[in-house]
């Protein structure tokens, strides 16, 4: 096959396709909860659009819910999110060569899913030049994908009814990312840090329970690992 | 802080957070440590979103909730098969199960 940037374009596309199944239910449960939250219509559109990162806007409509200042919400986001940083740092060699237009917009559309997608393709470098459109098929697939979801959730807002629980589906998502990422002692150690710090501190306002408890079960994975391999020692990849 | 405002700088940081690594490639080098602290960002924060959800309700903590057991499957489901649909399909069908039993 040659990899002609449509082709690439077209096979990251279809790549992202089975991603779409979790991903257009939690966009649903996303604008019903939106609206629930006493957030405006147009607002809860521009924020799938702005931040576009599924667990942030989720908890998001809990902060706003909670009547949680604005600067501690920029904060929970950014913690939150900061595991994007470790997909850009994946993916910024194999992105080097491009022009910053390209960069700026593929960092816009890089989520979980678009990640996963990618990660294997560019590990089998098949395609070094054109490569980049295929993280654009991906990345804008689940783009329009998720702004049409969240849009008919916003539209559908009130008439689902509580007793279905469909904002469940979104932590049965988390617990399907977070179970195959326990790995070893390091990641069960944050994982139980972070559990209890956020059930313990959960009567903090603000919901800063979550923003404690992710810096907490980071600091415990970090000792538990430095205690494995200390960080002095030359480097052993795990 | 205005709501509008709040969403910006919310995604003017998650912009910055991906763009990062990406944007400034071969420039900048990751320090050791903060790789190693990146490598448990998703089992963080994500568990810091699942337990309250399966633990807390009506503002007490409670081993009690339907939302436990659903929840404890749908780790079982996943551990076992590894299948996201699996996953969130088995853990919704045990939350109305036992929600219609009660």
């Amino acid at each position: 096959m040659v990899h002609t940037p449509r082709n690439e374009f077209a096979a990251g596309l279809s790549a992202v396709v089975p991603m779409l199944v979790g991903a257009i239910p939690f966009g649903l449960i996303y604008g019903v909860l939106a609206i629930k939250a006493g957030i405006p219509p147009v607002l809860a559109l521009a924020i799938s659009c702005i931040v576009f990162a599924g667990s942030a806007q989720f908890m998001l409509t809990q902060l706003v819910a909670a009547g949680t200042p604005g600067a501690l919400m920029v904060l929970s986001v950014g913690v939150i999110n900061l595991r994007h940083a470790l997909y850009s740092a994946a993916l910024a060699k194999p992105l080097a060569h491009l022009p910053l237009r390209w960069k700026a917009l593929l960092a816009y559309l890089l989520t979980d899913e678009a990640y996963a997608t990618v990660l294997r393709r560019f590990e089998s470098d098949a395609s070094p030049a054109t490569r980049h459109w295929y993280l654009l098929g991906s990345g804008f697939g689940l783009w329009i994908t998720w702004q049409l979801s969240c849009a008919a959730g916003i539209a559908l807002g009130g008439q689902i009814p509580a007793a279905w629980s469909l904002d469940f589906a979104g932590t049965l998502t988390f617990i399907a990312i977070v179970v195959p990422l326990l790995r070893d002692r390091a990641t069960w150690a944050a994982m139980i840090v972070a559990g209890a710090v956020s059930v313990g501190a959960f009567a903090l306002p603000f919901k800063l329970a979550i923003v404690a408890a992710a810096l907490a079960g980071m600091a415990a994975g970090v000792l538990v690992a430095m205690r494995a391999t200390p960080l002095a020692a030359p480097g052993k990849s795990a | 802080m205005n709501l509008w405002l709040t969403i910006m700088l919310a995604g003017a940081l998650t912009f910055a957070i991906r763009l990062s690594f990406i944007g400034t490639a071969g420039r900048m080098g990751i320090p050791a440590w903060f790789e190693r602290m990146l490598r448990f960002v998703p089992v963080a924060a994500l568990t810091a979103l699942i337990w309250p959800d399966l633990l807390v309700a009506q503002a007490a903590i409670s081993l009690g909730e339907p939302r436990l057991f659903a929840g404890l499957l749908a780790a079982l489901i996943a551990w076992r098969t590894g299948n996201v649909l699996a996953t969130i399909g088995g853990g919704m069908v045990a939350l109305w199960m036992i929600q219609w039993l009660r």
